[in-house]
């Protein structure tokens, strides 16, 4: 048990990192996208806002 | 080779290579100080993992339909890529200390000194320590040579460009006889991470059903804007930094 919760820490610290809000962003952005998108609307702009965003907002945070 | 198979064999390359340069520093390490069998032996069958890592993995993800495939690989390679361009971000502005390849190796050095004398045979301590290097290394390798492969339908250039970034990198380190300490690690990750980045958002929207404005040709928008917007953030954290210094 003790093995496969570290196992789990490790897959959590290799895939999202020092800050979960941006992989909790980016899952977000991509469901926003899949919505405009499946309401016939261009979409295409709504991931590299996103992501601007959300590497400023985390960069921010780490500088303090 | 079309554009975008460019982009996937560059950044595999660059990011094996600045990868490879880290393990190498460890396996260095405890070769020199220790047992070179043992660390040769630790790095050889860390490699062998990974290479049946790559060889099962492989298939299975470029099995997933298409567009499953680009939504949920492109938002992983874009949450790797960000923590990549986060990271390389702080490193340049200061807030975040560089990687020091001739540090890691003294310390590396000192505590393989400090584990107690070399066993007979296969030494379990460099054996572990090499082994464990490279492992964790090239598992980032390996992450990139899947996602990036399997999202262009093309794991063998990947892996072949993974391949050849190794091969140069052991040459490299043959030749000096220590860590590669000249190689600019900051700046390739910053391109590295730019890269995984664009390709993440592309990738990314276009799994999510978005339609990029000019097809495959928006990347090369996408991979300036955000080199460019990445270097205005790396000016203004060092302005913010100078302005927080003067008061």
């Amino acid at each position: 048990m003790r093995r496969v919760r570290a196992f789990g820490a490790f897959l959590y610290d290799f895939v999202v990192g020092d800050d979960w809000r941006v992989a909790a962003g980016v899952a977000v952005a991509l469901a926003v996208t899949a919505v405009v998108a499946g309401a016939g609307l261009a979409a295409w702009w709504i991931m590299p806002v996103a992501t601007v965003g959300l590497l400023a907002a985390s960069l921010w945070r780490a500088a303090g | 080779m079309s554009g975008a198979e460019v982009g996937l064999a560059l950044s595999v390359f660059i990011a094996c290579a600045v990868e490879a340069v880290e393990a190498l520093t460890i396996v260095l390490a405890v070769g020199v100080t220790r047992s070179w069998r043992s660390a040769l032996t630790g790095a050889g069958v860390a490699l062998a993992v990974l290479a049946v890592l790559t060889a099962v993995l492989g298939p299975a993800i470029t099995a997933l339909p298409l567009g499953v495939l680009r939504v949920v690989v492109g938002g992983l390679l874009l949450i790797f890529g960000l923590q990549w361009l986060r990271k390389a971000i702080l490193r340049a502005t200061g807030l975040k200390a560089l990687h020091d390849e001739a540090a890691a190796y003294e310390e590396e050095q000192a505590a393989a000194r400090d584990a107690g004398a070399v066993g007979e045979g296969l030494d379990p301590y460099t054996f572990t320590v090499a082994f464990k290097g490279v492992l964790l290394e090239g598992l980032e390798v390996v992450f990139i040579v899947l996602t990036f492969g399997a999202n262009q339908h093309n794991v063998g250039l990947a892996a072949a460009a993974a391949g050849v970034a190794v091969i140069g990198v052991v040459l490299a380190g043959v030749a000096a006889h220590r860590p590669l300490s000249q190689v600019p690690e900051n700046t390739l990750k910053f391109v590295v991470g730019v890269m995984l980045t664009s390709f993440g958002i592309f990738w990314g929207a276009e799994g999510a059903g978005a339609h990029w404005p000019g097809g495959d040709a928006a990347l090369l928008v996408i991979v300036p804007a955000t080199l460019g917007c990445a270097l205005a953030m790396v000016a203004a954290l060092r302005r913010s930094g100078h302005e927080a210094a003067r008061a």
